[in-house]
């Protein structure tokens, strides 16, 4: 037992209630602070990563319970990955926030911290009704942070957000409970195992419930039929938080990826790929969708928010094909559509205080100020993610198309990934072109300042796009290892033989 | 026992998802939180129906699973807040547009000009 695994989710947790209690402390103070827990939460991750790389399941068992009775958080090398993802996401967006951002709430930082918490709880967590627990957590924070700032345009977008994710949540209960009252297990590890040993009736109940999972998994995730709430959402909210919620679609896919490879992976008996026959051409046509909803957006934040849909759709096509190298090249493409997404959100925001009423529209306007700086940014994020050469994002489908070699599938793949890349490309420049280059005469009134941590956090999480291709080597062959470690599931059950009565550390 | 506890999640859910799909914001509250008894009462019913059982393993003869009922508490208490929250969303609602449609105001809508110009002279 480890209890360095439990540092992410303390540090947020009691970083928080210090928030909670310290509304009235002065705004440096309380920013200060909050700063300091996320910088101290993103050296944790690190640890946990440079632990985890030696490619050994580590295992926190809360209150000593031996592993399938108690609830355990469990530290391998996807947990990891996904931790540091966060938290280096986490900090650039809470630098950003300090700028002004943070105003008009006094529960901002409070929020944001409980939000890092959930999705912490959301990556360690070895307990299916836990899982459901960290989801909650982390909604209920997205809840206040989508409303941050006020408003009446964020009313409505965050009422469905709220109404649709309740529903979720209901839905997520009646596929536990389904899942539950067969198996009578909700460890992961233990339900890897339980899942052999069904059949007849029991077996199509488990099939139900775990397909219902998928639904909820989906709706986190945003894939098609589900995925109409998140562009108005996305696009109304504060920046930092939009940036923020670029990790909140790959919760989805991280329990999807997590669930299914565990407990419905190629071994799971007459379970084996449960959905994912569904998922593939889902994820395509998801894919689709984006790429039409970017070429239409009237506004660079719904522009990037329709790429947060055709990033999903993009990275669940090679889950869903389940081999390894797809594996490995889609978590290579999440942390570098996650990070260059969250920067773009950001880009866009400035581009909104620099233009004066045009804001970010994608309309002409008058010259905007600092316009070399940003559209410089705004470049930079456009091309790593419609995956042109020479930055991350190209490396990162280069290798999901290198993933899939033969059959019906890669036809698929390759022709709707290579179109849709071509017009998302399309959907920028004309973006990049109207904003930047097509100014009118005019000036622009009380221009806001653009503040140096607005700049410095902006360019660091655009220009991480250039620091994952200056190392993708070593990325690269951590996520093969984690993909290969995915697919090994022999040695995630034995977590449930670890000793834990009577030990000493 | 079954087939009542059955008829009564089924008729709870059901009247839950008609409400939600109902377009004012306070029929889909009620329809949430009814939803939110269906789930509890299935969630419930996980651990097998049982009366007069213990929850101690060797007590006795009949034992009723206590993990569901752990689980109920949890999602009761997770709902309960949820719940709160959507309630003051849809007062918020209501008092930014005007209406408790769950679209918003519905005089932005081209087709009734008239209802627009009234409502904004109003503000």
């Amino acid at each position: 037992m480890n209890h360095w695994l439990i540092a992410p989710i303390l540090i947020p947790l009691l970083g928080g209630v210090l928030q909670a209690f310290m509304g009235y402390a002065p705004i440096s103070l309380r920013r200060t602070l909050a700063v300091a827990t996320t910088v101290l939460l993103l050296v944790s991750t690190i640890v946990l990563l440079l632990m985890a790389n030696d490619g050994t399941y580590r295992l926190y068992a809360f209150g000593n319970w031996q592993p399938p009775f108690g609830i355990v958080l469990v530290l391998d090398r996807l947990a990891a990955l996904m931790l540091v993802m966060t938290a280096i996401l986490a900090l650039f967006a809470h630098l950003f926030s300090i700028g002004g951002a943070d105003e008009g709430n006094r529960q901002f930082h409070g929020l944001f911290l409980f939000q890092l918490m959930g999705l912490n709880i959301a990556f360690m967590t070895g307990d299916l009704f836990n899982l459901f627990v960290a989801f909650e957590v982390l909604l209920i924070a997205s809840y206040g942070l989508l409303m941050h700032g006020g408003g009446t345009a964020r009313t409505v977008p965050g009422l469905h957000y709220v109404v649709l994710n309740l529903v979720g949540s209901a839905v997520f209960l009646i596929s536990v409970g389904m899942i539950y009252s067969v198996t009578g297990t909700l460890n992961m590890a233990d339900l890897a195992i339980r899942v052999l040993l069904l059949s007849g009736e029991e077996l199509e109940l488990v099939k139900a419930g775990g397909m219902m999972l998928l639904v909820v998994f989906a709706l986190k995730a945003a894939l098609l039929p589900l995925c109409f709430w998140l562009p108005k959402a996305y696009a109304r909210a504060t920046a930092p938080v939009a940036a923020l919620f670029a990790v909140m679609t790959k919760v989805g896919i991280y329990a999807i990826l997590r669930v299914y490879l565990l407990i419905f992976g190629d071994d799971a008996g007459a379970l084996a790929n449960l959905g994912m026959d569904w998922l593939f051409p889902l994820a395509l046509i998801t894919l689709v969708m984006g790429v039409v909803g970017a070429l239409g957006a009237q506004s660079l934040k719904t522009l990037v928010a329709w790429q947060v849909i055709i990033s999903v759709g993009t990275l669940l096509a090679p889950i869903a094909l389940g081999s390894e190298e797809g594996i490995s090249a889609a978590l290579f493409y999440l942390l570098s559509t996650t990070w260059t997404v969250a920067g773009l959100f950001l880009v866009a925001e400035l581009v909104a205080s620099q233009r004066g009423s045009a804001l970010d529209k994608i309309v002409t306007a008058p010259r905007m100020r600092h316009r070399t700086l940003i559209s410089v940014l705004f470049l930079v994020g456009a091309v790593a993610a419609a995956g042109l050469p020479p930055l991350s994002g190209f490396f990162a489908k280069v290798l999901i198309l290198n993933s899939v070699t033969s059959g019906p599938e890669m036809a698929w793949l390759w022709s709707v990934l290579l179109i849709g890349s071509f017009f998302t490309v399309i959907a920028y420049s004309r973006a990049g072109s109207i904003v930047f280059w097509r100014t009118v005469d005019g000036h622009i009134e009380e221009p806001k300042p653009l503040g140096g941590n607005l700049r410095a956090a902006t360019g660091a999480l655009v220009g991480l796009s250039l620091v994952i291709v200056a190392f993708a080597g070593p990325i690269n062959e951590y996520t093969d290892a984690t993909a290969a470690q995915l697919q090994n599931r022999a040695a995630y059950l034995e977590i449930l033989q670890t000793p834990m009565v009577g030990e000493e550390n | 026992m079954e087939l009542v506890f059955a008829l009564v999640i089924g008729a709870l859910t059901s009247s839950g998802v008609y409400l939600l799909l109902r377009a004012r914001t306070f029929p889909v509250v009620v329809g949430l939180t009814l939803i939110s008894y269906g789930v509890n009462l299935f969630l419930f019913s996980s651990g097998r129906l049982a009366t007069g059982g213990q929850p101690i393993l060797g007590s006795t003869e009949n034992y009723s699973d206590p993990l569901p009922q752990a689980l109920v508490l949890t999602a009761i208490v997770i709902g309960f807040a949820m719940t709160a929250f959507v309630v003051v969303l849809s007062l918020r609602n209501l008092a930014d547009n005007e209406d408790d449609h769950v679209d918003g105001r519905q005089g932005e809508r081209p087709e009734k000009p008239e209802k627009k110009t009234e409502e904004e002279s109003s503000q």
